[in-house]
C-alpha cells in the first residue's frame, strides 16, 4: 500500500511539470498582454517596457517558466496585473469554490445514489421509468439554461432566494448554484448507480445474503451497495476536479467570486500569472482526487489490493 | 436578501465546518443594504487604485467619490469649475500660478496643501512608478527628464513645478496651452496625502482622499463600502449615507439583481437587455450622451492609404455607412450618428458642431459609389475592417457597417470584417503598424475640451495618433488654438483644425456613445456625468 502510494506520488511529478509547462506556453501564445493595459490608447513605450520587466515578460519563455517554477516552490505565485498577489486571489477564491463543490458533491451523493438505489431495486416500475425520463431531460439541457431558468424563477419571479450570491457566498446561498452545478453529474450518478445495483441485485452473494436471512436493509447497504459503488466513486472522483475548474459558467451566472471567475478574468486580461497559478493548483487537486479514488477502491472491494 | 438574514447565522455554523473564512465581515455583504446606503454595481478595476494609474470607468467611479481636485467638471454641463483652486492665474498661457482655497483637508485630518498636489503630480509623472496616466503630465516642463521615451529617468521631480507656500504653487509648461487649467478636473491631477507615500500598501488596501466619501472597508475583487464623510468641507456633500460598490461577475446578473430588488444602481446596462429595459424599469432607465466617439481610423503608414485621391475614397466610404439604421437597430438608440469628430457633451460653446461633417457623414449610396470610383477604388479591392472580437460586441456593428458599404458600392466583396482574438493583440497590431485597412478606434475623453478630441488623435506623432496621420495645416491650427487665451476663440480655432480633418477625412466618424444606467425605486436623483460615471453624491435614498 505504502509503496503504491509513493509510486503514484512520484508519477505525479512529470504530469505536474508537463501540464504546467503546457498551460504556460498556451498563455504565452496569446501574445504580449501589456498593450492591453492602457485601454484604447498607446502605452507610452517607457512605461510599457518597465511593466514588461516587472512582470518578467522581457525574458525568453523558457527562462520565464524556470523563474516561475522556482518561485512556485517557495510559495510565490506572482502578482496579477492589478497588483494583487495571486496567492491572495487564491485565498479568497478557493474557499468559495470548495464550498460550492462540496455542496454539489453532497447533492450528487445524497440524491444521486438514493435515486439510483431506488430505481435499481424497482427496475421497470413507473418510479424507475419516471426517474430515467427526468435524468434524460437534465442531461440534455445545458447548465446555463437550467441556471438562468432557476435564477429567474426562484430569484426574480417567486423571490424565494436572492438571484445573485453575495461576496460572502455562504452555504445557504450556494444551495441553488450547487444544485445547478451538480445537476448533470447527478443524473449520471443516478443512472450509474441504477445499472450497477440492478446488475448486482441478481448476483450470487446477494442471493446468499438473502437466503441466510439477513434483514433487507443490511443486504442492500452492506452487500449490494458497497459492491455497486465502484463505478460511481470513480465518476465522482474525477468530477471533483471538473467541479472545481469547470464552474466557470455557473459562477458567472450566479455571481460567485470563485476559481472559475478568477480564471475567466485572468484569461480576458491575459494575466498569465493568475491563469497559470490557478491551473497549477487545479492540476494538483485533480491528481490527488484521482489518487484518493484509486485508494477507495480497496476500501469498497476487499478483492482489490495494492502492493 | 433581507429575509435570508436569519438563516445566515445558522448557515454560518455549517459553513464554518467547511472553511474558516465563511463568516468574515458579516455586516454589509447583503443586497438592498442599510437605509440610506446605495448599492451599486462594480467591476474589479484592472489596475491598482491610484489616481494617476486609473484609466477606466470602474476605478474612475471610486476616485470620483474619494477625491476632489483643483477643478471639478460640472456633472450636468461638463464645465470645469474651480474646486480646491481659489484661482489659477496666467499672463502668457504658459506659466500658471495656482492658489488653493483654505480649509480643505484629507479625511485623515491632514491639510491639503500645495505640496499635496506637487508630490502627487511628481509621483504620477515619474517613470519608476509605472503610472498608466503619466502622459497627462507631458505638458509640464521637465517631463522628458522624469519620464524619457527610453532609458532611465534623469531627474526625480518635474522642474516645471514649484511650491511657493502652503497654498500656492507655480507650473511652467513646455508650450503655450491656454486651456490647460480646464484639464485639471481629471482624476490624475488629484492631491495625495502623505499616507500614500509613507505606507503605500496600507493606502492601497484602504485609500484615503479628500472627497465626499471615505472608505469604510474594501475587500479587493468583491466589495468596497464607502461612507459619507461628515466633515467634508465642499458644497457637494453626499446626500446619501454611503455607497456599497459590489463586483459582479457579469453585467447580466447585476441586471437580474436590480430587477429582483437587491441592487440599487447599475451603470452600463448590458446590450442583451436593452430590448427589455423600458418594460422592466420604465423611467428608471437613463440614456445620456457621454464623451465617447467611435471612429474608423486608417493606416497612413501604408502608402496606398496615403496616396492622392484617397481622401475621396475615405469620404465615399463614410457616405456609404447608414449610421442611423445601425444605431437604431443594433444599438437600440444607445448611440447616435456622429456629425463631427467631437462629442455632444462639449455643447456648442465648447466646440461641438452638428453641422461640421455635413454631407460627408450622411448616407448617400450613389454619391458614395461615385466618390470611391473617382478616388481610384478601395486599395487591394477589399476593405478589411479590423476589430477586437473579445469585448464590446464589436462584431455586430462591423458586419452591419460592411453590409452597408457593400450594398452602397454594389459589390458584396467590397468590405469584410477582420477580427483579432484579444484586445491586447489588437493593440499590438496597431502599435506595431501592421494594419492594412481601416480599424476600430474608440475615444473616451479625458476632459471635456475640444482639444482632447483632436490633438491626441490627429496631431503629428501624438500619443493616440494610431494611424500616423500627419497634416501641417492641422498642426499649425492646433498650435494657434492652444496659444489663444480666450477659450471661445480657442474653440473656434480648434474647429478650423477639425475642418482639415473633415476635408481629408482623416478618420471616419461613426457614432457618439451614450452612457446608460438603471436604478431601483429606492433611490432618486440619479444622473450620469459626461464621463458616464454616476453622480453618486447627488443620489438620494427613500
Amino acid at each position: 500500500m505504502g509503496r503504491y502510494v509513493s509510486r503514484r506520488l512520484l508519477q505525479m511529478i512529470p504530469v505536474f511539470f508537463g501540464t504546467t509547462l503546457l498551460i504556460f506556453l498556451m498563455v504565452n501564445v496569446m501574445g504580449d498582454p501589456v498593450a492591453g493595459l492602457c485601454g484604447d490608447r498607446r502605452c507610452d513605450p517607457a512605461t510599457a517596457a518597465r511593466l514588461r520587466v516587472e512582470f518578467g515578460l522581457d525574458q525568453p519563455v523558457w527562462q520565464q517558466y524556470a523563474t516561475y517554477m522556482g518561485n512556485v516552490f517557495t510559495g510565490d505565485f506572482g502578482t496579477a496585473f492589478n497588483g494583487q498577489k495571486v496567492t491572495e486571489l487564491m485565498g479568497t477564491a478557493f474557499p468559495v469554490t470548495v464550498r460550492l463543490a462540496v455542496v454539489a458533491v453532497v447533492f450528487e451523493v445524497v440524491i444521486g445514489i438514493s435515486l439510483g438505489v431506488l430505481t435499481g431495486l424497482r427496475r421497470g416500475r413507473p418510479a424507475d421509468t419516471g426517474v430515467l425520463l427526468v435524468t434524460l431531460v437534465v442531461v440534455s439541457v445545458p447548465t446555463f439554461v437550467t441556471g438562468l431558468l432557476l435564477q429567474l424563477l426562484l430569484g426574480v419571479k417567486w423571490g424565494i432566494v436572492a438571484p445573485a450570491v453575495s461576496s460572502m457566498a455562504t452555504v445557504d446561498e450556494l444551495l441553488v448554484p450547487g444544485l445547478v452545478l451538480a445537476s448533470v453529474s447527478l443524473a449520471y450518478v443516478t443512472r450509474l448507480t441504477r445499472t450497477s445495483v440492478a446488475e448486482n441485485a441478481r448476483a450470487d452473494y446477494v442471493r446468499t445474503a438473502v437466503a441466510k436471512g439477513l434483514p433487507r436493509r443490511r443486504v442492500v447497504s452492506r452487500h449490494l451497495l458497497r459492491n455497486s459503488l465502484i463505478p460511481v466513486v470513480t465518476f465522482i472522483g474525477t468530477d471533483v476536479g471538473a467541479l472545481m475548474g469547470g464552474a466557470i459558467v455557473t459562477e458567472r451566472i450566479f455571481n460567485i467570486h470563485g476559481v472559475g471567475f478568477q480564471l475567466y478574468q485572468g484569461i480576458v486580461r491575459q494575466s498569465s500569472q493568475t491563469v497559470v497559478g490557478f491551473v497549477t493548483v487545479l492540476v494538483l487537486v485533480f491528481l490527488l482526487a484521482n489518487l484518493i479514488v484509486d485508494l477507495l477502491y480497496a476500501v469498497l472491494d476487499p478483492r482489490i489490493r495494492y502492493a | 436578501m433581507r429575509g435570508a438574514t436569519h438563516a445566515k447565522w445558522a448557515a454560518c455554523a455549517l459553513a464554518a465546518a467547511l472553511a474558516a473564512t465563511a463568516c468574515g465581515g458579516g455586516g454589509n455583504g447583503g443586497g438592498g443594504g442599510a437605509s440610506g446606503v446605495v448599492s451599486s454595481s462594480w467591476g474589479d478595476p484592472p489596475n491598482p487604485l491610484e489616481p494617476a494609474n486609473t484609466n477606466e470607468v470602474q476605478g474612475g467611479k471610486v476616485l470620483d467619490m474619494l477625491f476632489r481636485g483643483l477643478k471639478r467638471y460640472d456633472p450636468k454641463t461638463g464645465e470645469a469649475r474651480d474646486w480646491l483652486a481659489e484661482r489659477i492665474d496666467t499672463t502668457d498661457s504658459r506659466n500658471f500660478t495656482v492658489t488653493l482655497k483654505d480649509g480643505w483637508t484629507f479625511s485623515n485630518g491632514e491639510k491639503v496643501t500645495a505640496k499635496s498636489f506637487v508630490d502627487a503630480w511628481n509621483y504620477g509623472a515619474h517613470l519608476k512608478n509605472n503610472q498608466r496616466n503619466a502622459y497627462f503630465f507631458t505638458y509640464i516642463e521637465g517631463y522628458d527628464k522624469v519620464h524619457p521615451e527610453e532609458g532611465e529617468a534623469t531627474a526625480d521631480t518635474l522642474s516645471g513645478l514649484k511650491v511657493k507656500d502652503d497654498r500656492t504653487f507655480t507650473v511652467r509648461l513646455t508650450q503655450k496651452f491656454s486651456t490647460w487649467p480646464e484639464t485639471l478636473g481629471y482624476n490624475a491631477f488629484a492631491p495625495l496625502p502623505r499616507a500614500f507615500f509613507d505606507d503605500h500598501d496600507a493606502w492601497l488596501a484602504k485609500p484615503v482622499g479628500n472627497g465626499p466619501y471615505t472608505v469604510e472597508s474594501y475587500t479587493r475583487g468583491s466589495v468596497m463600502s464607502l461612507r459619507k464623510w461628515d466633515q467634508y468641507p465642499g458644497e457637494d456633500k453626499a446626500r446619501n449615507d454611503g455607497v456599497d460598490l459590489k463586483v459582479y461577475t457579469d453585467n447580466n446578473i447585476a441586471y437580474t439583481d436590480l430587477t429582483a430588488g437587491n441592487l440599487d444602481l447599475l451603470d452600463d446596462v448590458p446590450a442583451s437587455q436593452l430590448r427589455n429595459v423600458r418594460a422592466d424599469l420604465g423611467d428608471r432607465y437613463i440614456n445620456t450622451p457621454a464623451g465617447i466617439i467611435q471612429t474608423l481610423a486608417f493606416p497612413y503608414y501604408d502608402k496606398r492609404w496615403n496616396a492622392d485621391g484617397m481622401e475621396k475614397v475615405r469620404k465615399g466610404l463614410s457616405m456609404a455607412i447608414n449610421r442611423q439604421q445601425i444605431t437604431d437597430t443594433i444599438f437600440q438608440k444607445t448611440r447616435t450618428p456622429a456629425k463631427d469628430w467631437t462629442s455632444p457633451v462639449l455643447k456648442e460653446e465648447g466646440g461641438f458642431d452638428d453641422g461640421l461633417c455635413g454631407d460627408a457623414c450622411e448616407f448617400d449610396a450613389a454619391e458614395a459609389k461615385r466618390l470611391v470610383d473617382e478616388g481610384g477604388g478601395i486599395p487591394g479591392g477589399t476593405l478589411r475592417l479590423t476589430f477586437n472580437a473579445d469585448t464590446g460586441s464589436h462584431r455586430e456593428w462591423v458586419d452591419a457597417v460592411c453590409n452597408s458599404i457593400n450594398n452602397a458600392l454594389g459589390n458584396d466583396r467590397a468590405c469584410t470584417g477582420n477580427p483579432v482574438g484579444t484586445f491586447a493583440d489588437f493593440r499590438n497590431e496597431i502599435t506595431g503598424h501592421k494594419m492594412t485597412g481601416p480599424f476600430r478606434a474608440g475615444w473616451q475623453m479625458d476632459y471635456p475640451l475640444i482639444q482632447n478630441f483632436l490633438q491626441p488623435l490627429y496631431y503629428t506623432n501624438a500619443s493616440s495618433n494610431d494611424g500616423k496621420w500627419s497634416n501641417e495645416e492641422f498642426d499649425r491650427l492646433v498650435d494657434e488654438a492652444n496659444a489663444e487665451a480666450e477659450p471661445v476663440r480657442a474653440a473656434e480655432k480648434f474647429k478650423d483644425a477639425e475642418e482639415v480633418v473633415r476635408d481629408e477625412m482623416a478618420a471616419i466618424p461613426l457614432w457618439y456613445q451614450n452612457g446608460s444606467a438603471g436604478y431601483s425605486d429606492r433611490i432618486s436623483n440619479v444622473a450620469l456625468n459626461p464621463f458616464s460615471v454616476p453622480v453618486y453624491d447627488e443620489i438620494t435614498v427613500g
